[in-house]
């Protein structure tokens, strides 16, 4: 029988296999950041231990750093930085510090720098480390435990997950983005849908989206319960990664591409589920709720709790619509919004940024708003601002900022307040995501855009 | 690691589905370097209002947490089974677990436990109707037990055993140090390096 691309890449990485335990799998490339990774380092002195492969990872910070000029100002903010920093250099791991040209998300910056690759094993302490799977890459979040268990023996054991397939056939009609797909495939699927399973996206739809667009849907994997999401490679990825400063170069390019291209499904291959969505049933997306899955088609109302058949999934939606302070059969269009973030490791690269200016170009942010966009590196800055995209965003009177993950998660100095409202291009609408007591719509870039325009939940098209 | 056997306690009640990691433990706290300490963050923005389960004094000491379906979702943050552990929970019993969640908390000791949804319900009754009751989360029997509840778990034999050891995961590992050297001898000469 064939094996799916996930099972490839498995069985590629099996160091070592025994009954009735798991495997012993190899890492690839293991990234670093200032949260998750200080008790690890910790544990690695403590037991006298070294990095066995620094040469296989890398660093960066990301999570604190504020998105203004200037120092960090939390004190506690600053000494976990130094932390890093200092782990870093005692470990002899290559870091990207703030101020660096290669510094920004660890997620943006992995495929930039032409780390990631096809059929490669990829980790972080980091749940949205499934965004490198849109290279063919088998990646996955990991606990701090394991950062440190990746540190000394560059391996994990892990039991083999499932596989799961989700077709996406037809096309997508005009305005709708890789972000409305995946918000749709989590409405439908669910937050636990995916749990024990690698997915595996697939379809025309899916061939037709840019590396940028395929990185975003498989970021949110993590939001349907999958540890890792994966596209296929194929000319859109090669072209993507060939030139990039880690890509192979030469006859170790051809060498890598033949392999790439057989990092692929095979047609006999069969997966554990295998879920169909329609794309041309598919319009921009937003959320309701204060959980991924909660979300709905723009141009419809906020739904009745009722209406839903499962009990706990009517007691999370009541629960929901009391925090989001938002009463049922509410047109969503009519749901007005105080902050509008466009950034994050979802959607902080150029390409989202490109769509956020067209939308903005020659328009004006409503008086009502704040919208921050947030590069989600240094080097995607740099080609904004090449392309003088921030100008359009502060001609529009947008904020333009430094790199980092800002408010997709509010480390740093970047939060709503409580009762505050936002249109986000990031991953997670829980509660307090955005800064305690703060209320958030996940959005795709088009639509985070016009938003900022009306002050309402707003699509290009309604413009 | 601290072995775990059997742990027999009183079991709170958290009557919600989707709790995701920023709930147990939200992002501000995850400033901290250290791994312990964490008590004070869990549930921090719930544990607000008054009404909040586990400001009820008569879960107090606790060591079995009864909790609803994808429970640890989202954020791979470790802190969030370090903040349960460092509250005093050895167990958590739920019908379905966020997988990253799933996985920290066998690495640091803290036993996720799968039940189907309404045998998690009766669980929560009996927490509910009296709270000193107590559950008994048998890792030696796979077994759960609460008054007239007897309710069998599945956990792979590995997991088990490493628990109920209190091995480290890295010691494991290490023993087979050739094998990872041997696999190293062998990978592709193009595969990228960051040095």
């Amino acid at each position: 029988m064939g094996r799916t691309l996930a099972e490839k890449v498995w069985d590629a990485h099996v160091v070592r296999t025994a009954d009735n335990e798991p495997d012993l799998l190899y890492v690839d490339l293991h990234l670093i950041h200032e949260v998750t990774s200080p008790q690890a380092f910790d544990g690695l002195r403590a037991a006298g231990r070294v990095v066995r492969r620094p040469d296989l990872t890398i660093a960066t910070e990301d999570h604190n750093v504020p998105t203004t000029d200037g120092p960090i100002d939390d004190p506690v903010s600053r000494q976990q930085i130094e932390a890093l920093r200092k782990n870093c250099a005692e470990f002899g791991v290559r870091l990207h510090p703030m101020g660096d040209a290669n510094q920004g998300i660890v997620h943006v910056i992995g495929p930039q720098l032409g780390l990631t690759q096809p059929g490669m094993t990829v980790v972080c302490g980091d749940s949205h480390t499934s965004t490198h799977g849109a290279f063919g890459a088998l990646a996955f979040g990991i606990g701090t435990s394991e950062v440190e268990h990746v540190l000394a023996t560059q391996t994990l054991p892990l039991q083999r997950p499932k596989t799961m397939a989700v077709e996406v056939v037809g096309e997508l009609p005009a305005g709708v983005t890789a972000k409305d797909l995946i918000l749709g495939v989590i409405t439908r699927i669910g937050t636990g849908g995916g749990q024990g399973h690698v997915i595996e996206y697939r379809g025309d739809a899916i061939r037709a989206l840019s590396m940028e667009g395929r990185m975003t849907i498989c970021n949110m994997s993590i939001e349907a319960g999958a540890r890792a999401g994966m596209v296929a490679p194929d000319e859109t990825t090669f072209a993507f990664l060939e030139g990039r400063a880690h890509a192979p170069t030469g006859d170790d390019w051809d060498a890598a591409v033949a392999h790439w291209r057989s990092l692929v499904t095979d047609d006999d291959a069969v997966f554990d589920r295998v879920v169909t969505i329609d794309a041309s049933e598919l319009s921009p997306w937003v959320t309701w709720g204060t959980n991924p899955g909660q979300g709905a088609a723009l141009s419809s109302e906020v739904p009745d709790p009722q209406s839903f058949t499962d009990p706990s999934e009517r007691v999370a939606a009541e629960r929901a619509l009391a925090y989001m302070a938002l009463a049922p059969g509410t047109r969503l269009r009519d749901v007005a919004v105080d902050t509008v973030f466009v950034g994050s490791c979802t959607n902080g690269r150029i390409e989202d940024l490109r769509v956020v200016a067209d939308v903005l170009r020659g328009r004006r942010v409503a008086d009502s708003v704040q919208m921050l966009v947030v590069p989600g590196s240094v080097a995607v800055a740099e080609q904004a601002e090449r392309e003088g995209l921030h100008e359009v965003f502060t001609a529009a009177g947008a904020q333009w900022r430094r790199a980092g993950c800002s408010m997709c998660l509010a480390m740093n100095a970047d939060k709503l307040r409580p009762g505050e409202r936002s249109a986000s291009t990031s991953n997670r609408n829980f509660e307090g995501r955005q800064g305690p007591g703060g209320r958030t719509h996940l959005v795709s870039p088009a639509v985070a855009a016009a938003t900022a325009v009306t002050g309402r939940l707003t699509a290009p098209a309604d413009l | 690691m601290e072995k775990f056997t059997v742990v027999t306690g009183r079991a709170v009640p958290l009557r919600r589905s989707n709790v995701d990691t920023d709930q147990i433990i939200p992002a501000e706290y995850l400033k901290r370097i250290t791994r312990t300490g964490f008590a004070d963050g869990l549930f921090a923005a719930w544990r607000k209002d008054p009404s909040f389960v586990l400001n009820d004094h008569r879960y107090d000491g606790a060591t079995v947490l009864l909790a609803g379906p994808d429970f640890g979702t989202g954020s791979s943050r470790e802190h969030a089974v370090w903040a349960l552990q460092d509250h005093g929970f050895r167990a958590v019993i739920a019908p379905r677990f966020g997988d990253i969640f799933r996985g920290n908390s066998t690495k640091a000791g803290l036993l996720p436990v799968v039940l189907p949804e309404e045998v998690v319900t009766s669980l929560q009754d009996l927490a509910e109707a009296d709270p000193a009751t107590e559950v008994t989360v048998d890792l030696q029997a796979r077994q759960v037990r609460a008054g007239v509840v007897v309710a069998e778990f599945v956990i792979d034999d590995y997991t088990r055993w490493r628990l109920l050891e209190g091995l480290d995961d890295i010691g494991l590992t290490l023993r087979h140090a050739d094998d990872i050297t041997s696999f190293e001898s062998a990978r592709a000469t193009w595969l990228p390096t960051t040095a």
